[in-house]
């Protein structure tokens, strides 16, 4: 048998191990390739994609790429609205899910069953299906802001952010990780006179790192990537997001090299944030499946 | 006694509400406003008032109808035929336009066969339409299984117990974090005709005998192009999902199968396999939703062509709804798009319930 040949047993680890390799480079050759390129000129860029010297740092390297990419298009801006809208909805929707999903695990009220049923029945509504009409509710919802009273969400970041503040998927996790928490944890507080409100600030939200991680992670990735939604709701220039900012560099002759600086700075401080945080993000994922 | 001291509706009401409220405006609210719309002439600016218009804006999507052409004849009744030989039939533009038929006003040819000498046409009122409800189901039907069955494999390779094994999934996972509209422009260039890496790949292993191909400009090979590209970024997600499933399934019962003297693959089978039922489904549902919303990939790589060869539903709502500012049309797609995935899904939930 294969387990009592030494040879036969470091060979088949071998081919493991090479086959996971090869996987490993599908996955990677892509983003190696952007990353060099960026700091390419764009002859040299063009001329070395017919070799192994498209994924090596090679050449003439240097950060002018970069450097024309900030004057094609105010990149600072567009990395500045994504930073906002991302981290304002990524704040709000924890503090709001966070509060319903407490509503929904430990206090009864009428109507606790039924308004849980139809916020998880919302998962089954892919956004794209609800864009449209969507885009036609916010061209005429009321705002008051420093101007008084005024009409119409469109160009603003209060358009790309309210609207994706509360969601199924977000409350569902925190319901499904305050289940898991000690009753009488709660139950002791109440005893002792504290207010609801107390109980979920100082009790229940201190204990719940992991999942606060989770859909943090989740609402991130789904905000910093956003496209359809900014694309249709955002014309002017002042509040678009990186993402619809990539069309900025959109030309008839594209300048490779600008695109890949582009893409790589507003890439890679993702990737880092991922790769550091890597177990969280990919316990995020999986959380979205267990007891789905 | 601890029902009393949970039971507060004042407090639960005002809880939820911040939550329910922006679901309910921003969601449900959308979502039934997407129904009444597609029943009107709704415009996102318009200086007429809306107008309610029954199923017209259903019929001018989705009408389908075949006619029949005869093959033109000369005086001695022979079928004429064209220089090569092929035979020549009646234009449809004569038909659809003609007044002695009003039910085929406004159609155009979307595509036809012969039987015989006949030819029969099928006329669509919106081609464009049709094309991408096609492209879509296709998509759908490729991806939700290539995509969950590779995210499986990779799923069973990771679960191996070696080391290292962790910066195997990490990179695996790599592309689930990057943007798709940044990994569509990124493969823009991988697909590209001339200087594209795909082609200089493919020259180099077969020592120049490849002919390049313009993957994404050609339209036999843009769907497909597009395909692989999206099960590349996501396949990763769902191997995540996969592997979260694998590590429910108890220890024991490998033992027990080891000790039985199962193969491998019987393992898979009897033990593996039905450990994930539920993973499977929800695996399943999700590639095909996220697959039936395809519009990035299309909107950054080919705008729907070459002809109309990758347009897609999404695709097609946003030009209506958004591009020509026609919030009817496109609301009456995104509520045939929401139809077809609850179709799909609830046939994939039958096909794979519990027997």
């Amino acid at each position: 048998m294969a387990a009592t040949n030494p040879d036969n047993r470091g060979l088949r680890l071998v081919v493991r191990y090479a086959v996971l390799t090869l996987i490993a480079v599908i996955f990677i050759f892509p983003l190696l390739f952007m990353g060099m390129s960026s700091l390419k000129p764009d002859q040299q860029l063009l001329s070395d994609t017919s070799s192994l010297r498209a994924f090596l740092p090679v050449g003439d390297l240097s950060l002018d790429n970069y450097r024309e990419a900030f004057a094609r298009a105010p990149v600072g801006l567009f990395v500045f609205n994504s930073v906002l809208v991302t981290g304002a909805t990524v704040l709000l929707s924890l503090a709001i899910c966070s509060l319903a999903a407490f509503s929904f695990t430990f206090l009864e009220w009428k109507g606790r069953g039924v308004i849980l049923s139809v916020i998880l029945a919302t998962l089954i509504i892919p956004f794209e299906t609800i864009a449209i009409p969507l885009l036609l509710l916010v061209s005429k919802l009321p705002w008051i802001g420093l101007d008084g009273l005024e009409w119409g969400w469109l160009n603003s970041y209060r358009v790309q952010i309210i609207p994706w503040i509360a969601d199924g998927l977000t409350i569902f996790l925190f319901v499904q990780y305050f289940k898991d928490l000690p009753r009488e944890l709660i139950e002791a507080a109440r005893v002792e006179g504290a207010s609801w409100f107390q109980i979920y600030a100082r009790v229940v939200m201190p204990l719940s790192g992991p999942v606060l991680a989770t859909a943090a992670i989740l609402k991130f990735l789904v905000m910093y990537n956003q496209y359809l939604w900014p694309l249709i709701v955002v014309q002017q220039e002042s509040y678009r997001p990186v993402m619809v900012g990539l069309q900025y560099f959109f030309q008839l002759n594209i300048a490779w090299g600008e695109v890949m600086a582009y893409l790589t700075l507003i890439t890679v401080p993702v990737l880092a944030f991922y790769l550091v945080l890597q177990r969280a993000f990919i316990a995020s994922i999986a959380s979205t499946g267990v007891k789905g | 006694m601890a029902s009393k001291l949970t039971r507060s509706t004042g407090a639960g009401w005002a809880f939820a509400l911040p939550g329910f409220g922006l679901i309910a405006l921003f969601i449900i609210v959308p979502f039934f406003f997407a129904f009444g719309l597609s029943l009107t002439n709704q415009r996102l600016i318009s200086p007429n008032p809306t107008e309610y218009v029954g199923f017209e804006n259903y019929r001018d999507l989705l009408s389908l109808s075949v006619i029949t052409l005869e093959p033109e004849r000369d005086d001695s009744g022979a079928v004429i035929r064209d220089e090569d030989g092929e035979i020549e039939y009646p234009r449809v533009r004569t038909i659809t336009r003609s007044d002695d038929f009003p039910q085929y006003r406004g159609m155009r040819e979307w595509f036809r066969w012969q039987s015989g000498d006949t030819a029969r046409v099928v006329v669509a009122s919106d081609v464009v339409f049709m094309k991408a409800l096609v492209n879509t189901l296709m998509f759908v039907l490729v991806v939700a299984p290539v995509q969950g069955a590779l995210a499986l494999v990779l799923a069973l390779l990771i679960n191996q117990k070696l080391r290292g094994i962790n910066v195997y999934r990490a990179i695996y996972f790599m592309p689930v974090v990057v943007s798709i509209v940044v990994v569509s422009l990124l493969w823009r260039f991988i697909y590209d005709g001339n200087d594209g890496l795909l082609n200089n790949l493919l020259s180099a292993i077969t020592f120049g005998g490849w002919q390049p191909v313009d993957w994404l400009g050609n339209p036999d090979t843009a769907l497909g192009s597009i395909m692989a590209m999206s099960i590349w970024q996501a396949v990763g997600f769902h191997m995540v999902i996969w592997l979260s499933g694998l590590q429910t399934i108890s220890p024991t019962l490998y033992e027990a199968a080891d000790i039985e003297g199962a193969s491998k693959w019987q393992t898979f089978r009897y033990v593996t396999w039905p450990g994930l039922r539920n993973t499977a489904v929800l695996v399943l549902i999700v590639i095909t939703m996220q697959a039936f919303a395809l519009f990035a990939q299309i909107d950054v790589m080919t705008n729907g062509g070459p002809l109309d060869s990758t347009q897609t539903v999404v695709f097609q709502a946003v030009e209506r709804g958004y591009g020509k500012q026609d919030i009817s049309g496109g609301s009456t797609i995104s509520v045939i798009l929401f139809l077809l995935v609850l179709t799909i899904s609830l046939i994939q939930r039958w096909l794979t319930r519990e027997k």
